[in-house]
């Protein structure tokens, strides 16, 4: 049997692998997987606390997660699309016009 | 779960994520994105979480992962391959993911126990997950649900707005 502690360490790391990703590409659509690689993390967390804990809430908080998550994907790539009409450049240092 | 199928599934999860987020082409990193969602809906199952493993593979991988590829092939980004895969400032978004990592885990020591709720394995087991979860999630949760609706809608909408040709 496989405590809980070792899926809050899976969920921890992959939120990580996450970060890293979101901070260190440039590449915009590099960043929104790495986007939806945290939140998949936070959803394993979520289904692994409902296991353990015997309660069905986790679950359904992961079923809205995933609910945003659809919607988040949908609109930042419909931005992307927009960006890249005007700009034809996915990487994210070049977009520097609201730079104070 | 048993140790084995466990530590598979973490391996492989974590090697996949990794391998997708320094690959310099990004259909690549879709492809071993969607591979990787396999991976955490099987430990989804192996949680007892049978109809969220499903949504994860129709939701993520069906159309997520899809509308990313589609995307990306539309885009024609030859150029983005040529460009510095990482930041300058790479050993500095290392050290914070890991200062991040070490804060958290100080504290999951603290988090891990809870009230136990109503809905054990055998519970679930013998009325099904997904008859216990739309039980749940339209007589306590039905509020959230329509909100969830509408965000939906916002993003059909917004989509579009946001992606079609200006017209004139």
């Amino acid at each position: 049997m496989v405590s809980l502690q070792w899926y809050v360490w899976l969920s921890l790391t992959l939120f990580m692998v996450g970060v890293f990703g979101f901070l260190t590409r440039r590449n915009i659509i590099m960043m929104f997987l790495s986007i939806e690689i945290m939140l998949n993390a936070v959803n394993l967390s979520l289904v692994s606390f409902s296991h353990f804990l015997n309660d069905l809430r986790g679950n359904i908080i992961v079923f809205f997660v995933i609910t945003v998550a659809a919607a988040e994907a949908a609109i930042g790539l419909a931005i992307l699309i927009a960006l890249f009409r005007n700009r034809a450049s996915a990487n994210v240092d070049e977009l520097k016009e609201m730079k104070g | 779960m048993n140790e084995i199928l466990f530590g598979y599934l973490s391996f492989a999860i974590l090697a996949l994520s990794i391998a997708a987020i320094t690959r310099k082409n990004p259909v690549h990193a879709v492809l071993l994105m969607i591979v990787m969602f396999f991976h955490l809906a099987t430990m989804y199952l192996a949680l007892g979480a049978e109809f969220l493993a499903a949504v994860q593979i129709m939701v993520y991988a069906g159309a997520i992962m899809v509308l990313f590829l589609f995307v990306v092939l539309v885009l024609n980004i030859r150029e983005e391959e040529k460009g510095e895969r990482f930041a300058s400032g790479w050993p500095l978004g290392i050290s914070l993911a890991a200062g991040l990592l070490i804060l958290i885990l100080i504290i999951t020591d603290k988090v891990l126990t809870g009230r136990q709720g109503q809905f054990t394995q055998a519970v679930i087991l013998q009325e099904t997950h997904t008859k216990a979860i739309g039980k749940l999630l339209y007589t306590q949760y039905v509020f959230p649900f329509e909100v969830a609706s509408l965000i939906l809608l916002v993003a059909i909408v917004g989509a579009i707005v946001l992606a079609k040709k200006r017209l004139g």
